[in-house]
């Protein structure tokens, strides 16, 4: 298992150079020239010239690769083409939104989506069973912009319960109207992510339904629930945490829609404000923590089945 | 352990087992959902109600009526002409995307199978790091580099979903490469190309179908989701995401603007997800048998 | 006495028989065969006998466990009686057995559940279990994982599984054919000897009549869902009067013949020794177990 650690902790390093450079070629070395896009078309080239110099895009690409990866270690990723802040700071600053967003979701859409989807697997003859499953279905074909729009309408609109979006000022030092502004979209992430969730955690059910232990167990007296309980839940959770991997970098991802609908100061609509205003290192410095922090779950959920599934140990 | 080895590539019956007319509920409503889609997309290619940019400054903003059968936007612009040409779109977006991610994801995939350790390797390390990097991240990387354009959401969405089809294109061949017959052929010298093109794509072509339809849906909310951000396809093209995202400042005002693109995504995404179920049941030999369940 | 009884059991799927009037009966020390090829019912008829049919398929007829009638049963109703009056032990002991659970807490299992012992008690029972069993080691060998042991051994522990409970029948479906041919012997063997020492009744189910002559004193044979042939075990193998039978019993015979010349001596004894090889011809006088 330790070996393991270690050879998997290395495909990480390797993982994040690699992910680190993609980012630095397509913004970098592909055809395109940051400095002409971001200014007005036909204007004059010493202004060119010198944005060139301030992205520091005129100097070689390997030095700029060196000072990219330099950065990275030395956990500075650059100032903003437009206010001078640090990228790190921004992004910092944007986490009281994000985090909390991404991770209640997560955890909600859970404890909605694994009872849900077991109650699916095992009515899935009876009314209710075809209800849910049918439900999740068009849950996932919603795109979750959609949805967000339709809860705002009804909630915030209509019943006018809760703010249809925005963030206080002051943050979570207000923090009754913070919650109140992250209530609509938690509820809507949750919709969009419990959708997909429900319909993964129902066929690793059905699955768990179909083999013969489940059948021994019943054949030796242990009613369905119990048989169900006794043997799906580490042979179902084998299955569902390599999608909860899938789930948690969704989440992450998803509030980059999400902040948009909801007009929330996050990770996700720094990212968006600047890609539309073409600031490089704000764009490069996200990403690339975004694709670590996707990276990083994937490691975790390949540690945590190996502890689920010693069957996956004798295997490289 | 106890199977027979086969010592022939078992013939799919799969298109025979179609035609014979073996359509199961799921094929019907998937067919008609999309059939219905594609339709209004196709009949935009002769006839909209309206112009694109035809606005009716005296009705914005105005429910569904005889005249404007989907209501009007803020512009007073026809939305089911709107709506007709976003089919367009999505279908085209759609297609294209799914095209790039099998024209990168097949290949990739079927090499991994077929060669060495190293070079297996060296595939899965790779769609590990492109899943990653999600669609929109990828197409965030794109936008700001060109600017938005329709060539740069398919572009991103194709490669994001390639990493999916290489990932499955490499299980189902490898699958099959290590079945007798196939070893049988190998070990009568035949090519790895002949292996390939005789016992392989034969056999997991209609998985690979089936991912396709599936793929088709997640790049039409892909495409949806990019063009409502602003990252997809530019005006004045018309797009069932960027709909959205104007009816969003008048929901209050014209919920019913709000209604039908999102209604629109889901009819396709759901028609095209039924598809691929019924298309999977259909074609699959291995499902098709009885599955022993004890509960009740 | 008798524990289990069933009298035209018919099974149908959307209406479609699939197992017809099916009787069979088994008493204390019982020792029944239910041989036929695959398809022809028989694990269908296990399955029933137990309340276990797949969704959809109906059983009609009656099923008598202890003289009441279960057949319309309900799932209380049926839980009293599965792992304490009747139990079974599958095919394939690899998917029988869960793959992620330790041995002994699976023989544990249904001692908890139907004895309420506490996680210790139970251990120490299957740990008892593990040794009745003849498995090797049995205090290292119940913190394994199934995929950890062999074939042979899981089965074994399905075994225990089975009968940790002191069921009054056993039902065993298949249990060697998953096997390796010497492991089948050892399996049939320990078999043997765990209910000459239970005295739990056995109802065999095999598509192999040399396997189930070594162990069956009274021999049901099916075929396309019907029983067609019932008897004393050395009534029907030698003088089967169903034509399938007939041809069961020969070529069987042809087989058992064949096979000391191809197999070398050391396996062969073992076959033996498993009273495979005598099979044709059985002149064994214990044969009061014929019922029905």
């Amino acid at each position: 298992m330790l070996a393991y650690l270690l050879r998997r902790v290395a495909w990480l390093v390797g993982a994040l150079l690699l992910a680190g450079s993609a980012v630095f070629v397509l913004l970098r070395v592909l055809p395109g020239d940051p400095a002409v896009t971001l200014l007005p078309v036909g204007a004059p080239p010493e202004q060119i010239e010198s944005i060139r110099h301030q992205l520091g895009t005129d100097r070689p690409l390997l030095t700029q690769y060196g000072e990219w990866f330099g950065g990275l270690f030395a956990g500075h990723l650059g100032d903003s083409l437009f206010t001078g802040i640090p990228v790190l700071d921004q992004i910092t600053a944007r986490l009281p939104v994000t985090l909390p967003l991404a991770l209640t979701a997560f955890v909600l859409s859970i404890v909605v989506a694994v009872p849900v989807g077991v109650f699916a697997a095992v009515r899935r003859r009876g009314l209710a069973g075809v209800a849910v499953s049918g439900l999740a279905q068009i849950g996932i074909a919603l795109p979750i912009f959609w949805i967000g729009i339709v809860v705002v309408w009804l909630v915030a609109v209509q019943w006018r319960l809760l703010p249809p979006g925005g963030f206080p000022r002051a943050g979570w030092a207000e923090p009754a109207a913070a919650i109140d502004s992250l209530i609509l979209p938690v509820v809507t992430l949750t919709i969009a992510q419990a959708a997909l969730l429900i319909r993964y955690v129902r066929s690793a059910t059905l699955d768990v339904l179909n083999q013969d232990y489940l059948r021994t167990a019943r054949a030796l007296g242990y009613s369905l629930p119990r048989a169900l309980w006794r043997h799906g839940l580490r042979n179902g959770a084998a299955t569902v945490v390599s999608v909860l991997g899938v789930l948690l970098a969704g989440s992450l991802i998803g509030t980059v829609v999400i902040e948009s609908v909801f007009a929330l100061p996050g990770l996700g609509s720094l990212l968006l404000t600047s890609v539309k205003a073409r600031d490089l290192p704000v764009v490069q410095g996200t990403v690339f923590l975004m694709t670590a922090t996707v990276l990083l779950v994937g490691l975790a959920v390949d540690v945590i089945q190996r502890v689920i599934d010693p069957r996956l140990r004798g295997s490289a | 352990m106890t199977s027979v080895p086969v010592l022939e590539t078992p013939r799919p019956t799969a298109g025979r087992r179609l035609r014979r007319g073996r359509w199961s509920p799921s094929l019907v409503a998937g067919a008609v959902l999309l059939g219905a889609v594609l339709a209004l997309a196709v009949v935009s290619l002769v006839w909209t109600p309206f112009g694109l940019d035809e606005a009716q400054p005296d009705a914005r903003l105005s429910g569904p009526s005889a005249a404007h059968w989907a209501g009007t936007d803020r512009l007073g612009r026809d939305q089911f002409t709107q709506l007709m040409l976003g089919a367009r779109t999505a279908l085209q977006v759609g297609l294209a995307s799914v095209a790039v991610a099998f024209a990168i994801g097949v290949p990739l995939g079927l090499l991994a199978a077929a060669a060495g350790r190293l070079v297996d390797d060296a595939v899965i390390g790779l769609i590990d790091i492109v899943i990653a990097f999600p669609t929109l991240l990828l197409a965030m990387l794109l936008v700001t580099v060109y600017g938005a354009s329709t060539a740069v959401a398919v572009w991103a969405i194709g490669i994001g979903i390639s990493a999916e089809v290489a990932r499955l294109t490499r299980i189902s061949a490898s699958r099959i490469f290590t079945q007798d017959y196939v070893l049988a052929a190998r070990t009568c010298g035949t090519r790895p190309v002949m292996i390939l093109v005789r016992h392989v794509l034969p056999n997991i072509w209609h998985t690979l179908l089936v991912q396709a339809t599936l793929a088709f849906g997640i790049a039409v909310i892909a495409e949806a989701s990019l063009s409502y951000l602003g990252l997809g396809t530019p005006p004045p093209a018309p797009s069932w995401g960027r709909m959205l995202q104007e009816a969003q400042s008048t929901v209050s005002v014209a919920p019913w603007n709000v209604l039908l693109p999102g209604l629109a995504v889901a009819v396709t995404v759901i028609g095209l997800n039924l598809l691929g179920d019924g298309l999977r049941e259909a074609l699959d030999p291995q499902l098709r048998r009885d599955r022993r369940v004890v509960a009740r | 006495m008798t524990v289990l009884e069933t009298t035209d059991l018919t099974i149908t799927l959307d209406g479609q028989p699939l197992v017809r009037d099916m009787a069979l009966r088994l008493a204390a020390r019982d020792r029944v065969g239910l041989i036929g090829e695959s398809g022809s019912g028989k694990s269908l008829t296990a399955l029933a006998l137990l309340g276990l049919l797949p969704a959809g398929m109906r059983a009609t007829g009656r099923i008598l466990i202890d003289g009441r009638d279960h057949r319309d049963a309900s799932d209380r109703e049926w839980r009293r009686v599965r792992g304490r009056t009747l139990a079974m032990v599958f095919q394939e002991p690899l998917t029988a057995l869960d793959p992620l659970m330790t041995v002994g807490r699976q023989i544990a299992g249904p001692l908890r559940l139907h004895e309420g012992l506490n996680r210790a008690d139970a251990q120490r029972r299957a740990i008892d279990w593990c040794h009745r069993v003849h498995l090797p080691d049995p205090q290292r060998l119940v913190h394994a994982l199934p995929h950890q042991i062999s074939g042979g051994q899981r089965q074994r522990v399905a075994l225990a599984m089975a009968l940790a409970c002191r069921p009054r029948v056993l039902i065993a479906d298949e249990p060697t054919t998953a096997l390796d041919v010497t492991v089948q012997a050892q399996i049939l063997a320990l078999l043997d000897e765990l209910i000459e020492e239970t005295g739990v009744a056995l109802l065999f189910i095999s598509h192999d009549l040399p396997v189930v002559a070594g162990l069956a004193r009274h021999l049901l044979v099916m075929r396309d869902g019907r029983l067609v042939e019932s008897g004393a075990a050395d009534n029907v193998l030698r003088r089967p009067r169903s034509d399938y039978a007939r041809h069961l019993v020969r070529s069987a015979a042809q087989v058992t013949r064949l096979a000391p010349t191809s197999v070398d001596h050391g396996q062969t004894r073992d076959i033996s020794d498993s009273r495979m090889a005598r099979m044709p011809m059985i002149n064994e006088s214990g044969t009061e177990g014929g019922q029905s």
